[in-house]
Parts: structure tokens; C-alpha cells; sequence
């Protein structure tokens, strides 16, 4: 039999060197007794044999494992963590076995020591112990985990205070952080900690942010266990708010609906006046506008933009989800294509007027995605009022129409688009259209059949360059 | 009127801002304060550092900075025709309540919150002087959420979002209407564009520029909302219609649901009613299915009939009962996504499953160790030894719904 003692600090490499050893010797888990700090003798132990062999190497999962298990408390953990290192040696996979008795032992031991830390993370309260002649703050705090987690949590209180000096106690190890540095000290017993007056707002807060019209004892409990109560300073109130929670709630709801101050209306009746007074914009209206429903779920309508007299007018489809967001047309993957081949055909994106035959964003959420949907006839058909406005103001020479609901919109028909593109077609006014692709048709092609569409929409907007030049006067 | 101590503000301020249901403070950035140069530290994962009796979780010293407030929104204790009584912390205040509460352990950081004074730049220039003060003159490198006023200077939410962690808009309620009715002041196409401009500003700050530098981040832990639920008409169905839309265009990180609950002084324009706690949870966990269950709205709005979530059974379990034909899942050979339709199946057993099927057929008692709810699952799945009885019955619902309480003579 071998005995093994750990050290209360440093425990962790500690074992894993032992453990290391041990395996390296072939001693089978049956053969060794575990303890850590002074061991009671044990009349069969013997010494630790020398390694021998190469080192072991383990699963990535199992030293995660370990480093967990190792702080719990069940004086059986370092046992079996050896005794699974042992059968790892057997059966590399064991640990990727959720089934495994021995392994969901381990699991749920790993679990709870987790827990505990989280908890200690979250339950510590420091009490103010400093002295106003030094410039460097002092706090101190006595807790009590459950497992020996003292040592592993140390390290996120010092990432966390680390402009401040503080001691934690706690009955099996004590952490003095100092001036930056670290250290640990064997447990003391339990220091007389002076008042700290914060804990009386600390109290009130506690008091405070409780609404007593949703009393959910369980859930509470659930989550700060009542082991935690005796060093939480708010806890002591616990009992007196939940006696009271149901008057409370009752008092509320019973209580007659009071008459406003004074001093509401006036201050109303001020925020009234402060509401902007409205311009002579055409698309006035355009952010109210539900004549059809794509108003709702959109953040915003899209109107055109560009000079109000500008000979071209650019027709779109409807604005996408980056169109959206900004409040802008021909702004997303597909206004970035547009001015990619008007760069090249030498037109002025600045000089035309661009906007879309429907104002407002149809999509359907898919997850963090909104996905573009075709505005049907009648939302086309609603939205003609506002390009109608917008053409009777800008009073365009020449309409370019891009894609099918353009198309539609401005022609009344979206049929054989193939044919009609790069042909000059006429309103009922006598304004030109050229119809075109849409430049979000040409994103979506794949790369090989790109190329031509590509090519006919540039040829389409060297049309419209050369158009507009012929009609300058 | 006698100056107010802190202590008596705190608790008017504290007790004005519990109606927000957030106090998360996870996401984003992971920093720490081991350098000596500041205090704090945020670790990605949040720690809640007390529970209140209602259940919730007090991670963040969540305050207001002033409860006066000239908007009159009926479901607010904080409306100006509300006789409560009214405080102000002094953005000092503020900081120095912050950086004790946080010293002691008690808090992850500050979620800082304020009624409407004079104007809506006014305010929110007095929160951003908290954050600067808070992140420049403390080195204060713990949690910052900060609600934002959707129309207040785009200058002052830029500055807002370089020095908070998270920042949220409240949608209040779930449909434009019901804004219109309970919130007139509130403008709900102004708080979406507020949204997008979140948006828009972190996906800006995420790209390096051509030098390679990267810009500091803007609110790196994201943005959220809040919707109450029971004030108005509306129904779970429009309440998840409207939080889809929330997720998919605006990126949020969580759409908050907090059950319309009683306030002192109410207005009689909307009466208050017992906390609907249940209707609540239920809609968190629609939530959850859709964002990590790969459910679709519609599926869950085909299992709840009238539009809203069945409160005896949760949404999972309601549509499972609806979509039997789906069912018996056999867990030996579903893919993830047969398998996270399971009742009682989490997204962390599907991983355990899916590992552990690699080697070996599962059985019975090792779903039980994964973590599975067997309670609720075992009537929809198939194992190496495992059939299920009763898919087709009748009463198969019974056997998870709770027994029709016993009516009580008053």
C-alpha cells in the first residue's frame, strides 16, 4: 500500500505529479491511500515508488477534469480520479462516454465544485478595513465554501480588486492579496470584521429592488441556498420582506387611482408645443404611410434621394435590410454593385434621383436574418402613390427602371423583362424607360452566367449616359 | 423640503427601476483589473450576487438617476401625473455608489437608467458624465449598461455605447398601437431607428481600418428591450412576432418579457391585475426554442390556437402534443435536430447524446445521466431498450398537465 499526502496549498500539482508518478510505476489504484494536508499514519503504507517509463499523456478533457475535482471536499476524490486515469490507460475514449458511471460520478463532482466557485464568486462580502493615513484601500471577508475552493477562486478576486489590498478567510486556507501580490496563509480562525456603514445601502437597495407583487421564494433559494444566508448581510431581511410582500401587493392593487399633481399638466402641455412643426418636403407623410401593411415590422420608409431636379430618375425594387437600418436607398450589397458598373459607364450616381417602387423593407426573420420577400401587386400598386409624387416632383427626363417591381410599378407590367431590357419604353406622359436588371438579380446569379447579364447592364447604362448627353441642351 | 440623505434617494431611485427586468451582465469583452491600474473585471459569463425574494437576480446596482419624468406612460410608477416621491442623484452620487457597492462584492457594475427631465440630450448627457466619469477618473472596468433615450444627439448614444458595455431601448409594449394608447410621447419608429443606429454603429466598429487598428468597441455586450406583458390586449403570438423582428433586424442580444405588475399610485386608465408570472415564463421559453431550437414563429403560434402559449403545458411539450406524427424520435439515430425537438430534451443533452452515440448504443438509464427530463421525454422517444406507450392516446396530454384545480367556495 502507498500513501500519499497532499499539500493544502498547491494541491492541485501535487497530485497530478503523484498521479503521474504512480501510473508511471504501475501501481494499480487499489494500492493507494489519498489525503490531503497531515495524513493519519496508516500501518501498511509505504513510500512512493520512483517512476519509471515515459510520462503518460491523458485526454485533453480529463486534466480539465481534474483541476476541478481535486478542490472537492469527498475525501474519496483523489482515489477516483486516479482510479479513472487508471482505466483511461485501458480505454482512451471512456471519457467521451456521457453514460459512464464513474466518469458522470466524477461529472457531477466537477459540477459541483464549479458551482461552489461560481457561488463564492458571487456570495463574498467585503468589509472596509482600511485606515485613512495609507492611500491603497483594505477590505477584508469570512466565507465559508463548501469544497476547498479557496486557492483555485483566489486569482479572479485579484483580476477583479486589483487596485485595492484584501484579505479572504475561510476555514480551511486564508488569501491575503497585497500590494499585487498573492499569497496564501493556513486557515486563522474567524477575524472580528468592524461595521462597514455601506451595508446599510447595501440593505436598502436590497430591500428596494424587490417587487413585492411577485414573490418567488423557491427560485430564490434555489439560487443563494440558505448555507450562503448567515454571511450575507441583506439576508437577515429576507424573512420580514416576505411577511410583508403580500400586504404590499394588496395595498397597491386596492389603492384608488390618485389625482395627477399640477405640475403634470403644465409640464404636458409644454412637451405638446415642443412637437416639430412639419416643411413643404413632397415625401411628407412617407413615415406614417399605411396604405398597405409593409409599414409594420419595417424601422423605417426609404424615400428617394438626390437633386429635385435631376434629369434621371433611378427605379428600384424596395429597400433591403441595410437599406432599412439607414433610412437611405441603394446602400446595401446591392447599391454597392449598381455603383461599381455606373463607376465603370461614367454615370453620376450624385446627379440622378434614386429610389424605389416600394418605400418599406419586406422580409421575413429568420433567426438573426431578415430574408427579402417580393412586394406583391398590391403593395406595388399601393406604393405608386408615393413614386408618383416623387416623379411629379422631379419631373425626370429619362427613368431608369431596375428589375421586375420597378418594372411593374412604372409600366404596369413585369412580364418578359428578357425581352424588353435595353429598349426604350414610354409613360403615359411621354417620359422614357429604360428597363434593366435589377443589380441584386446579378448578385444572386452564379459566377459563370454573371458575366453577361453583367455585361447587358452595362451596356443599358452607357444608354443611359449617352441618352442624358443627347438631351442636354 | 429637508435635503434627502443618499440613503433615502437609493431607495426611491432603486425602488423606481425594478421594473426592468434586466440585470444581465454577461457578453463582451473579458478585462480585468491584475495590473493594479483600476478596479473590476468582467468575465464574460456574469454572477449574480444576490436574490431578492421575487426570485430575480440582483447582479447590477440597477438605479435611476432621476425619477422625474415628464413623459405620461400609463404603466409607469414614474409618469408625471404619478404623485410618487421624486429624487435625483447627483452624477457624483452615482459614481461613488457604483464603485463602494462594487469594492465590496456586492455588484457586477451599474445599470443606470432615468425618467425623462427637460429635454431628452439633456439626460442622457448626464448618464454618459457618469459612465466618462465612471471609465476615466475611476478606471472603472466593470459592467456599464446604460439605457439610451432613442432622440437624443447621436453624439451623446456614441458616447454612450464607447464607455457602457450594453445599451437598450425599451419597446415597452408590442404592438405601435398599444404604444399610441399607454405611452403617447413614445414614438415607436423612433426607438426601432434607434436600434438600427446600434446596430449600425457596432458592425461599423467591428471592421479594422486599412491602418489595421482596430476602433474601440462599441457596447461590446450588445443591446436589448423590454416588453411588458398583460398591460395591453396583445397576444403571445404578436409579442414573438415582435420580438422575431427584433432578433433579425437589430441584432439583439435578449428581448426582455416582464409580466405587467402592480405600482404604487396607478393610473386609472389601465387596472392592474395579479403579475401574469406564468404567461411570462412561457414566452421566455418560446423565446429560447426559437433562438436555440430552431423554431419557426409559426410553429409555435400553430400549437397555441387562440395565440397564446398554453399555460399548463410549456411550448415544446404543446407542440410535440400537436405534431405527434413527428414522434417516437428514436435517440440512437435523430440528427441534432430531430433531437432538440424531444420534450424535455436540452441543447446540452443533444451534445452528450451525439458524443456519446459515437461509440455506443444509448439506453434508458444513460439518457437519465445526461440530463434528459425523462418525465416528459420518455413518452416521445425510442432507445436500445426503450419503447414508448400511448403516442395516440387520448389523454396523453393528462399525463403532464397539472390536475384541473379543485374550485373553492369563498
Amino acid at each position: 500500500m502507498h500513501r500519499v499526502s497532499l499539500p493544502e496549498i498547491g494541491t492541485f500539482d501535487a497530485w497530478r505529479s503523484q498521479a503521474r508518478a504512480l501510473l508511471g510505476a504501475g501501481v494499480p489504484p487499489e494500492q493507494v491511500l489519498w489525503a490531503r494536508g497531515q495524513a493519519e499514519a496508516d500501518l501498511f503504507a509505504r513510500d512512493l515508488p520512483m517512476p519509471v517509463g515515459a510520462a503518460a499523456t491523458v485526454p485533453r478533457g480529463f486534466v480539465d477534469l481534474a483541476r476541478r475535482v481535486v478542490w472537492h471536499r469527498d475525501p474519496e476524490r483523489f482515489a477516483r480520479l486516479y482510479a479513472l486515469l487508471w482505466a483511461l490507460g485501458r480505454n482512451r475514449r471512456l471519457l467521451e462516454d456521457q453514460g459512464d458511471a464513474r466518469v458522470d460520478r466524477l461529472r457531477k463532482m466537477a459540477k459541483e465544485v464549479s458551482r461552489d466557485r461560481h457561488k463564492m464568486t458571487a456570495f463574498v462580502r467585503f468589509r472596509d478595513i482600511g485606515t485613512p493615513e495609507t492611500n491603497r484601500r483594505r477590505f477584508a471577508a469570512w466565507f465559508e465554501p463548501s469544497h476547498y475552493i479557496m486557492e483555485p477562486v483566489a486569482p479572479f478576486f485579484a483580476g477583479r480588486f486589483g487596485d485595492m489590498d484584501w484579505s479572504i478567510f475561510t476555514p480551511d486556507l486564508t488569501a491575503h492579496f497585497e500590494g499585487g501580490a498573492l499569497r496564501f496563509a493556513p486557515a486563522a480562525p474567524r477575524p472580528d470584521l468592524p461595521d462597514d456603514a455601506t451595508e446599510d445601502l447595501w440593505r436598502t437597495y436590497f430591500q428596494n429592488i424587490f417587487n413585492p407583487a411577485r414573490l418567488k421564494i423557491k427560485a430564490m433559494q434555489a439560487e443563494m441556498p440558505r448555507k450562503y444566508w448567515h454571511n450575507l448581510p441583506e439576508a437577515r431581511l429576507i424573512p420580514q420582506m416576505i411577511a410583508g410582500a403580500q400586504a404590499r401587493a394588496q395595498a397597491m392593487a386596492e389603492a384608488a387611482p390618485t389625482l395627477a399633481p399640477v405640475r403634470a399638466k403644465r409640464i404636458l402641455g409644454r412637451a405638446e408645443m415642443d412637437m416639430p412643426v412639419t416643411g413643404d418636403d413632397p415625401l411628407q407623410g412617407l413615415g406614417e404611410c399605411r396604405r398597405c401593411p409593409l409599414w409594420d415590422g419595417a424601422t423605417q420608409a426609404v424615400p428617394g434621394e438626390g437633386p429635385m431636379d435631376a434629369p434621371l430618375m433611378i427605379v428600384g425594387e424596395q429597400p433591403g435590410d441595410r437599406e432599412d437600418l439607414e433610412g437611405r436607398p441603394f446602400v446595401g450589397p446591392a447599391g454597392q454593385m449598381f455603383d461599381a458598373v455606373a463607376a465603370r459607364a461614367r454615370l453620376d450616381r450624385a446627379r440622378a434621383y434614386v429610389t424605389n417602387a416600394v418605400k418599406h423593407f419586406k422580409f421575413t426573420p429568420r433567426g438573426k436574418r431578415r430574408i427579402h420577400q417580393a412586394a406583391n401587386a398590391g403593395e406595388i400598386s399601393h406604393c405608386r402613390w408615393w413614386l408618383d409624387v416623387e416623379r411629379a416632383r422631379v419631373a425626370p427626363k429619362l427613368i431608369l427602371a431596375m428589375g421586375g417591381t420597378a418594372a411593374e410599378s412604372l409600366t404596369g407590367s413585369r412580364a418578359a423583362l428578357r425581352q424588353r431590357r435595353g429598349a426604350i419604353e414610354r409613360l403615359g406622359d411621354g417620359t422614357p424607360v429604360l428597363v434593366t436588371w435589377h443589380p441584386s438579380y446579378l448578385l444572386r446569379l452564379p459566377q459563370a452566367g454573371r458575366a453577361v447579364a453583367e455585361a447587358e447592364f452595362l451596356s443599358d447604362l452607357r444608354q443611359v449616359v449617352g441618352m442624358l448627353r443627347g438631351m442636354e441642351p | 423640503m429637508a435635503k434627502m440623505t443618499l440613503d433615502q434617494k437609493l431607495a426611491i431611485l432603486s425602488d423606481a427601476a425594478k421594473y426592468d427586468a434586466s440585470c444581465a451582465s454577461s457578453g463582451g469583452q473579458r478585462r480585468n483589473s491584475r495590473d493594479g491600474g483600476g478596479l473590476g473585471s468582467t468575465t464574460g459569463s456574469g454572477i449574480c450576487h444576490a436574490y431578492a425574494p421575487d426570485g430575480r437576480c440582483i447582479s447590477l446596482l440597477k438605479i435611476l438617476m432621476t425619477n422625474f419624468c415628464i413623459y405620461d406612460c400609463a404603466y409607469c410608477v414614474n409618469r408625471v401625473s404619478s404623485n410618487v416621491q421624486r429624487a435625483r442623484f447627483t452624477p457624483e452620487e452615482a459614481v461613488e455608489l457604483t464603485l463602494e457597492f462594487y469594492r465590496r462584492n456586492y455588484i457586477e457594475g451599474l445599470f443606470l437608467s432615468s425618467g425623462i427631465i427637460r429635454s431628452p440630450d439633456e439626460t442622457m448627457g448626464d448618464m454618459v458624465r457618469i459612465a466618462r466619469s465612471l471609465r476615466l477618473d475611476h478606471h472603472f472596468r466593470g459592467y456599464i449598461h446604460l439605457k439610451t433615450i432613442p432622440d437624443a444627439d447621436p453624439k451623446l448614444i456614441e458616447e454612450a455605447g464607447l464607455h457602457a458595455d450594453r445599451l437598450s431601448i425599451n419597446v415597452e409594449l408590442p404592438t405601435d398601437a398599444s404604444v399610441a394608447r399607454y405611452a403617447p410621447e413614445k414614438k415607436p419608429a423612433q426607438i426601432r431607428k434607434a436600434m438600427a443606429d446600434v446596430r449600425l454603429k457596432r458592425e461599423e466598429r467591428k471592421d479594422r481600418s486599412h491602418s489595421g487598428k482596430r476602433p474601440p468597441r462599441f457596447a461590446p455586450a450588445g443591446q436589448s428591450t423590454q416588453m411588458i406583458v398583460g398591460a395591453d390586449g396583445a397576444s403571445d403570438t404578436q409579442i414573438l412576432t415582435t420580438s422575431t423582428r427584433l432578433y433579425s433586424g437589430y441584432g439583439l442580444r435578449r428581448v426582455y418579457y416582464s409580466a405587467f405588475s402592480p405600482i404604487p399610485d396607478s393610473t386609472a386608465a389601465l387596472p392592474l391585475i395579479r403579475p401574469p408570472l406564468m404567461r411570462e415564463h412561457r414566452l421566455y421559453q418560446a423565446d429560447w426554442l426559437l433562438r436555440f431550437y430552431g423554431f419557426e414563429l409559426d410553429e409555435i403560434a400553430g400549437a397555441a390556437p387562440d395565440g397564446n402559449l398554453d399555460l399548463e403545458v410549456d411550448p415544446k411539450l404543446a407542440w410535440a402534443l400537436a405534431n405527434r406524427h413527428r414522434f417516437p424520435v428514436d435517440v440512437n439515430r435523430a440528427d441534432r435536430e430531430g433531437l432538440l425537438r424531444i420534450p424535455g430534451v436540452g441543447t446540452k443533452s443533444v451534445g452528450r447524446i451525439l458524443t456519446t452515440r459515437r461509440h455506443r448504443g444509448l439506453r434508458y438509464e444513460d439518457l437519465r445521466r445526461m440530463g434528459v427530463n425523462l418525465k416528459q421525454a420518455r413518452a416521445f422517444l425510442t432507445a436500445l431498450d426503450w419503447r414508448p406507450r400511448g403516442l395516440d392516446s387520448q389523454d396523453l396530454r393528462s399525463r403532464f398537465a397539472p390536475p384541473p384545480e379543485q374550485l373553492q367556495l369563498i
